[in-house]
């Protein structure tokens, strides 16, 4: 059954009509940690959408002072694709130790296929976690790299916030169809992280 | 009632399905200043949302206009429902610069507007000029504030016109508030002076 109103099809076959507004960013999957190795995106990546968003929400580590990871599939079933990234960051402490602020030659990428870190060193403390969103872009394209943003807030193991930047684009030409979030030691102990599309 | 279309229902109980895309993010409040020397969103109160409802709060900030100039917004949440706005929190502040003249072009921590276990009101748009054409705008992601686990992460940037001489500042934060209680309401005001015009918005991100 359809729904018309004034002569616009409001519904039908099961599905609003495409003209109505239904928002321009769709939550399309959620994942919740529990003591998990990663988190895997590994379907929902397509050319439906030309930008992805990912939220990570209080990342909590089993293990202090790692890394919270992100990488992508390439065509085969590994997350494993070349990139080249930048980072820097602005760190300060709870005790109000010099800030830092600054380019992190030790968390960027030259055609790398390992992990990138989105944020380093993350604390176990109870209620410490690190909090923030990855954009990814037309990942589908198999003409252009894969540019990627990402900027995170982040308890850092020694009770300080570290606000990390990394950028930069997986360069490969074959579609990018999974990503995959890890810590660089241990499991992730809890937190959320939700995959949008944007129109 | 319901609607139930080839087989798939539409809408029911006065809601839409849950699998019916909505779109993920949600307007819950616009506050619109005049002259005011606050602006508060509070949970529960004026249909404001600030609670487990949503994972993330976005505020944005449209054309905030201070009546003093070289003004400085600041904000600060709450856990006791707007009573109290005075929660530790350790920041992070840097800011970019460049100014009308093509002088000034920098990039640079700013100490002096971050925190390290500060309760009182946080820093946002510093130095913001009152010239008639001059104001700020921003936005402000606050995630999960009603955790009772975690500490209160924000990000947080803003763009505005330097009252000291006609100078582009682009400030960025990040932090947490550095509580496990849960934050049910936030509050933005000038360190003198009122917001004369402006708005402040708050979606929340399914």
């Amino acid at each position: 059954m359809g729904v018309i109103s004034n002569g616009t099809t409001l519904l039908d076959a099961g599905a609003l009509d495409s003209g109505i507004a239904t928002g321009a960013m769709t939550l399309l999957s959620t994942l919740t940690a529990s003591s998990s190795a990663n988190l895997t995106f590994a379907s929902g990546i397509s050319s439906t959408y030309k930008e992805y968003i990912f939220k990570f929400i209080d990342i909590h580590p089993a293990t202090d002072n790692v890394g919270f990871t992100a990488n992508f599939r390439d065509g085969s079933s590994a997350y494993d694709a070349t990139k080249t990234t930048t980072h820097f960051y602005a760190y300060h402490s709870e005790g109000d130790d010099t800030p830092a602020f600054g380019y992190r030659t030790d968390q960027d990428l030259a055609q790398a296929t390992g992990t990138l870190n989105l944020g380093i060193p993350v604390g176990a403390d109870a209620d410490q976690c690190i909090t923030g969103t990855l954009h990814l872009f037309e990942p589908s394209s198999t003409t252009f790299v894969k540019h990627f943003l990402a900027n995170v807030s982040m308890s850092g193991s020694a009770n300080d916030v570290h606000n990390s930047y990394a950028s930069g684009y997986c360069n490969v030409t074959a579609a990018i169809d999974g990503v995959q979030f890890a810590m660089t030691s241990g499991n992730i102990d809890a937190g959320t992280i939700k995959m949008y599309g944007i129109k | 009632m319901g609607l139930i279309s080839d087989g798939t229902t539409i809408f029911d109980a006065g809601a839409l399905d849950s699998g019916i895309a909505k779109g993920a993010m949600t307007f819950i409040k616009k506050l619109t200043a005049s002259s005011s020397s606050t602006l508060s969103f509070v949970n529960g109160a004026s249909g404001v949302v600030l609670d487990g409802t949503y994972k993330e709060y976005l505020f944005t900030f449209n054309n905030i206009h201070p009546s003093a100039d070289d003004s400085n917004i600041q904000f600060q949440v709450s856990i006791d429902g707007g009573t109290n706005y005075n929660v530790a929190v350790t920041s992070t502040c840097f800011l970019a610069q460049h100014g009308e003249d093509g002088n000034n072009g920098g990039l640079a921590y700013y100490a002096a507007r971050d925190e390290a276990q500060g309760t009182g009101f946080h820093d946002f748009m510093t130095d913001l000029g009152n010239a008639n054409d001059e104001c700020g705008a921003g936005f402000l992601h606050l995630f999960n504030p009603s955790s009772t686990t975690f500490v209160k992460h924000f990000i947080a940037k803003n763009n505005i016109i330097y009252g000291g001489g006609d100078r582009d500042f682009n400030y960025n934060y990040a932090g947490y508030f550095n509580t496990t209680s849960a934050v049910n309401a936030i509050q933005f005001k000038p360190a003198s002076g009122t917001i004369d015009a402006g708005d402040i918005c708050l979606y929340g991100i399914s």
